[in-house]
């Protein structure tokens, strides 16, 4: 505490001293930072355009705050007393109005809605827009096929302010899946203009430039170091955003972002090692929001395919020794929910991420090693993505030491993050830790990806079984249809069976952390985690 | 003259090819599959496949080294993965980060290696030659990115005398229009003190960084050299012939002391442009060492190819540089060759 | 101190002389009670290495998250780190690994390096050409990229660390090995040997080498410092040793983010020793370069 202390003093001082280092503060300047947010973050993003290939995440957020979506979703008080955005309700974002038929949804555009550049947004840019994000291939094809948006012909521009979404199938993933990033609009006219027979889409100039008629435009941008955003004045999309300009700038070191965070020169940051966070909020200098993922967790995966995890008592005797309260003390601070250790009478609810009953008991996972034929234990590896190594490095640590109690004996694989989706996919990785997510926050989704026997990319673990996959197909039909009681009953059925075979094992919804200055206010937690600029306010 | 600088240019271009054909090999062995990092978290083994081919990593080696080197001769090195720009553009826009911030540690760790090497010279054996020693030492001996996090811990975090470690400039100021690409420069020709002092200020702790780990060798060279000409007899006469000691060092001894710590300085130059690496990445300094490092954590192969590149030119060039400095200062060395 | 480092000297071509370089080195670390100091701290570092991991109060690799991030004490001399880990244990038994770093990667580059660099210098012609071609290409990298390359292309095992440190640092001893075979390429003992009947290689070995060496041993405990930095560089940037293994540098690199946050022991402690070793190489090259170089101690 003492320390404490004298660090307080001590920036104490230097707070009254340090008004005349930078030399800065002219009045025009205090004015213009009174309007301007300095956001600090790791990495920034590598392409302006959500469709474009290999965009980062840090690009998602660009294309959040630069581009409008058809429609957007409401606010609600989430558990932790702040803004969280509203899964079930939808608001108009540059439609005015939506109306869901049974095999299509229409929407009116607003009238007055007009890009940077001036020009109208039309129903003509809007197909473009999404013709464009389920032709491009990649991950914008993918997040669109999720919702059962797969083809142009599904796009129809009916007049120049009315548009209509044909429904393939019956989803109840479609119309959320209008509001997610990826089918925002572009103006077709000003990119048509710099497509080449090489490039049908534009993308080389989106790449570089923001084509849209969101709340702000990216007035410079220095990649790897610096994104600056101005307001756009004549934004419909919602109110007029607060802050006038937004400076992101990337610290690639942690302890420098927190310090200046510390120092009051940075506005916000969102990521933090844990402890970090931890301290700030006790320091209580700084506004800290913890949210948990939606949709979101982290786990220990096992390839069931192949000895030793093939065995289901392994996989058991792994969940028993895994040392979960020790990571959420140690690695997390206490930051994340905890996935494990329900009571042992706990009805199984109609929900995801919920806690499995397992907890860590050494001489259970013993036995069940024993009965698995494994008295001796095995050597195996544990690998995890560099790129997390704050969190992963020290939670294999912990791992390892705990399944050497129980025989097994494992050898820690730091994989590069460049690698790290490579090796997943290979799916050959024995035992491995790793974060899954989705934006659409439903049950079934989760598992569709992850559980299911078609075995996608994201089903890590090549796991295959019969009941699930009945369970999941069943609750993705009954959703479609609107049959609640079978929903509910095929969601505790696939949680129940994902939980009694355990081919991962769900450690603990992280939180989303975010830490800004007191004057700062308009967070609001989003599906995509990232920052909406549009509702920030300084002073 | 134009002969010698020639045939040094014909000894220099196979060094290189090698450094071309090395780089271009160890980057294809890197792990990672550029195509799965284009194709997104959440591509298949079809769409993985379809950026191949689009990238033109379905070839052969040999066909895209020979692709490299035909883009290389149109001075295309290629796209960055991670930051999606031009390589050659990204080099040009970094390098004067990096330079500026390498030559204000060389300058700065010259004024305070020069006159310690040459104390230590002048009172060889005393406690003072034994403390140089130990402070020059000393610094060599802390890993760059330590003494870089301290720096900022104590200076900016505790005692709050340095500005944010943001890079180049404050936020709240903007670049001086372009002209050498150094700050410090460009703001003093456009005679704007404020970013003048803002970008010095920025520059002063990784400097600081950068002096303390070249202390050593610069102090070492200038000790020996001195050493050795304090020995030679145009020396000893002129202290024979009643010159005072200061006169003898200072006008005789030094001059010619300093003429293989010139030579030397290349050498350490390019080594600090390596160490920068990682003091660029401790200060967010937008250079081109924490850009290759970046590059290279990511398995982004076209970055990491065109900054070996750039610093294998850019040491070359310098070499050549001073070896012809050396022989203009030096005619017995023109002699020779 | 003669006894390690000019052994091989003293064993090969002159014992007559050893008794005075005994004198010499005597009469040197007296002269410099700095050298005298680091070869004291060299003897505690290999005492460390050798023994470290028998006397440690505590189990480097156990974690105990009751007592994690503790300041220094009485229980914990060094504090704990994130997972309760004892610092003092782990920096002590991180001894032996960055030791066997540094000494093997000198190996390994005195056996590359300075072979090659013989070699050059004694046949002149073709072999010096294309070792000078080679040492140049090497020199012409910047040389800490091209070592976390190598150990970015070939994975982050100690094996490969060792290596890439080796060939980054193969231009210098090249260099000097070249240098010293070159001027003795026609001293008055080559020529009796040669005259004798000895081929070439048998000179090269039995007559250069052992010549040369106590240049080489300058350069090798210079290099032991440097392999030491290059490692944590590389750790530094997360190309280091697996985890948990203790090593300075990947634990100066974990604790580095802490210092903010005022837990300072968890990179300190580490970072000292780290420096202490290479500050001891550094004066102990010094140390040696006077030894061997009596014309720089007129």
């Amino acid at each position: 505490m003492k320390r404490r202390d004298f660090l307080k003093s001590a920036s104490a001082l230097a707070a009254s001293t340090a008004v005349s280092a930078p030399a800065v503060f002219s009045p025009a300047k205090a004015q213009s930072r009174q309007e301007t947010l300095l956001i600090v973050s790791e990495s920034g993003p590598n392409n302006l355009d959500i469709h474009g290939v290999g965009t980062n995440v840090p690009g998602y957020e660009v294309s959040w705050n630069c581009y409008d979506r058809l429609i957007s979703h409401e606010m609600k008080t989430g558990s932790n007393g702040q803004p969280y955005y509203d899964k079930n309700k939808f608001k108009p974002e540059l439609a005015e109005d939506m109306n869901i038929g049974d095999m299509s949804v229409t929407f009116k555009l607003k009238k007055k809605a007009t890009f940077q550049d001036g020009t109208p947004v039309t129903a003509k840019d809007v197909k473009w827009s999404l013709d464009r994000a389920v032709s491009v291939g990649g991950f914008p094809t993918f997040q669109m096929g999720a919702g059962s948006l797969t083809k142009p012909e599904q796009f129809v521009a009916v007049d120049d302010n009315t548009f209509r979404v044909d429904f393939a199938r019956k989803d109840r993933l479609t119309v959320p899946d209008l509001a997610v990033i990826v089918p925002c609009v572009v103006n077709s006219e000003l990119v048509k203009k710099h497509a080449t027979e090489k490039d049908p889409w534009g993308m080389e100039f989106t790449k570089q430039n923001t084509a849209g008629s969101g709340a702000y435009k990216v007035a410079s941008w220095v990649a790897g170091t610096e994104v600056v955003l101005e307001r756009n004045d004549a934004w419909m999309g919602g109110p007029l955003p607060k802050t006038k300009k937004i400076i992101w700038r990337m610290v690639p070191s942690a302890g420098n972002r927190r310090a200046l965070l510390e120092r009051g020169d940075a506005d916000i940051s969102y990521d933090l090692p844990n402890k970090d966070f931890v301290e700030l909020k006790q320091d209580g200098k700084l506004t800290i929001v913890s949210t948990p993922y939606s949709n979101g967790i982290q786990y220990i995966g096992m390839n069931v395919k192949n000895p030793p995890f093939d065995n289901i008592k392994v996989r058991q005797a792994v969940a028993y020794a895994i040392p979960y309260q020790k990571i959420m003390d140690a690695v997390l601070f206490g930051l994340a929910k905890p996935l494990f250790g329900a009571v042992p009478d706990a009805p199984t609810e109609v929900a995801w991420p919920q806690p499995h009953k397992y907890n860590t008991d050494i001489a259970k996972a013993k036995a069940l090693m024993a009965e698995a034929g494994y008295p001796n234990g095995f050597d195996t590896t544990l690998s995890f993505d560099l790129g997390f190594a704050g969190v992963n490095e020290p939670l294999c640590v912990l791992t390892q030491e705990s399944l050497a109690q129980i025989g097994i004996r494992t050898t820690i694989n730091k994989v590069p993050g460049a690698n790290w989706r490579t090796e997943l996919n290979k799916k050959t990785l024995p035992l491995y830790t790793n974060v899954f997510s989705g934006w659409l926050d439903y049950p079934e989704y989760f598992f569709i990806w992850c559980y299911h026997g078609k075995n996608s990319i994201f089903n890590t673990m090549s796991y295959q079984s019969k009941t699930t996959d009945d369970f999941i197909d069943g609750a993705v039909n009954a959703a479609a249809t609107g049959d609640n009681a079978t929903y509910d009953m095929d969601v505790k059925g696939f949680v129940d069976t994902a939980y009694a075979d355990m081919p991962r094992v769900p450690l603990y919804q992280p939180y989303v952390n975010v830490a800004m200055q007191k004057n700062v206010s308009g967070y609001a937690y989003w599906f995509h985690r990232r920052l909406d600029y549009r509702t920030l306010a300084k002073g | 003259m134009l002969t010698l600088i020639s045939r040094r240019m014909m000894l220099v271009i196979p060094n290189l090819i090698g450094v071309v054909i090395i780089t271009f090999l160890l980057t294809r062995a890197l792990p990672g599959d550029p195509a799965a990092y284009f194709a997104g978290p959440a591509a298949d083994k079809q769409a993985i496949e379809q950026i191949r081919v689009k990238l033109g990593l379905d070839k052969p080696l040999i066909v895209q080294f020979g692709r490299y080197v035909a883009d290389l001769g149109h001075l295309n090195l290629g796209n960055s993965l991670t930051t999606g720009q031009p390589v050659l553009t990204e080099i040009k826009n970094r390098l004067p980060a990096s330079a500026e911030l390498t030559l204000f540690g060389l300058i700065l760790s010259m004024s305070i290696a020069v006159p310690l090497g040459i104390l230590a010279a002048v009172k060889q054996g005393s406690w003072i030659d034994h403390t140089c020693r130990v402070v020059a030492t000393a610094g060599v001996s802390l890993p760059v990115f330590f003494t870089g996090l301290l720096l900022v811990y104590v200076f900016y975090f505790l005692l709050g005398w340095s500005p944010a470690p943001l890079g180049r400039l404050d936020v709240f100021f903007s670049p001086p229009p372009q002209i050498t690409g150094f700050y410090l420069v460009d703001s003093l020709l456009n005679r704007d003190l404020s970013t003048f002092r803002a970008a010095l200020s920025q520059l002063l702790l990784p400097g600081l960084t950068l002096c303390i780990f070249s202390l050593a060798p610069i102090t070492r060279m200038t000790r020996a050299s001195m050493l050795a000409v304090l020995a030679s007899d145009f020396v000893r006469t002129a202290s024979a012939s009643g010159l005072d000691s200061r006169t003898v060092i200072l006008t005789y001894a030094f001059r010619n002391a300093m003429l293989p710590v010139v030579t030397t300085l290349g050498m350490v130059f390019s080594f600090l442009l390596g160490a920068n690496v990682l003091v660029e990445k401790v200060f967010a300094w937008p250079g081109i060492g924490s850009y290759a490092v970046e590059a290279l954590i990511a398995s982004d192969f076209a970055p990491v190819q065109g900054f070996v590149l750039a610093m294998a030119i850019l040491y070359v060039l310098l070499n050549l540089i001073i070896d012809v400095l050396y022989g203009i200062i030096d005619p017995r060395v023109r002699l020779e060759t | 101190m003669t006894d390690i480092s000019l052994s091989p000297h003293g064993a090969a071509a002159a014992k007559a002389q050893s008794n005075s370089i005994f004198r010499h080195a005597r009469y040197v670390v007296a002269e410099n009670p700095v050298t005298g100091a680091a070869f004291g701290l060299f003897i505690l570092i290999a005492l460390c290495a050798l023994i470290g991991p028998y006397v440690v109060p505590y189990d480097p690799l156990a974690s105990d998250t009751s007592a994690t991030l503790a300041s220094p004490s009485f229980k914990h001399w060094f504090g704990t780190d994130q997972l309760g880990r004892d610092i003092f244990s782990r920096v002590i038994v991180a001894t032996r690994l960055d030791f066997t770093i540094a000494i093997s990667s000198v190996m390994l580059v005195f056996a590359m390096g300075g072979f090659a660099g013989i070699a050059a210098g004694f046949f002149g012609g073709w072999t010096d050409r294309i070792v000078g071609r080679i040492s140049d290409t090497i020199m012409a990298f910047p040389l800490f990229v091209l070592a976390m390359g190598i150990v970015a292309a070939l994975g982050n095992t100690v094996t490969n660390i060792v290596l890439a440190t080796a060939i980054v640092n193969f231009p210098l001893y090249v260099r000097v090995a070249r240098a010293e075979a070159n001027v003795r390429r026609d001293a008055g003992f080559v020529q009796a040997a040669r005259l004798s009947g000895n081929g070439d290689f048998r000179i090269l070995l039995m007559h250069i080498l052992p010549n040369i060496m106590p240049i080489m041993m300058v350069q090798i405990s210079l290099t032991m410092g440097y392999a030491i930095l290059n490692a944590a560089g590389l750790s530094f940037i997360g190309l280091g040793v697996r985890p948990p293994t203790p090593e300075w540098g990947i634990m100066v690199a974990e604790g580095a983010g802490n210092i903010i946050s005022g837990e300072w022991w968890i990179a300190l402690f580490p970072g000292a020793a780290l420096m202490i070793a290479v500050f001891c190489f550094n004066l102990l090259g010094d140390g040696l370069r006077d030894l061997v170089d009596p014309q720089r101690r007129t």
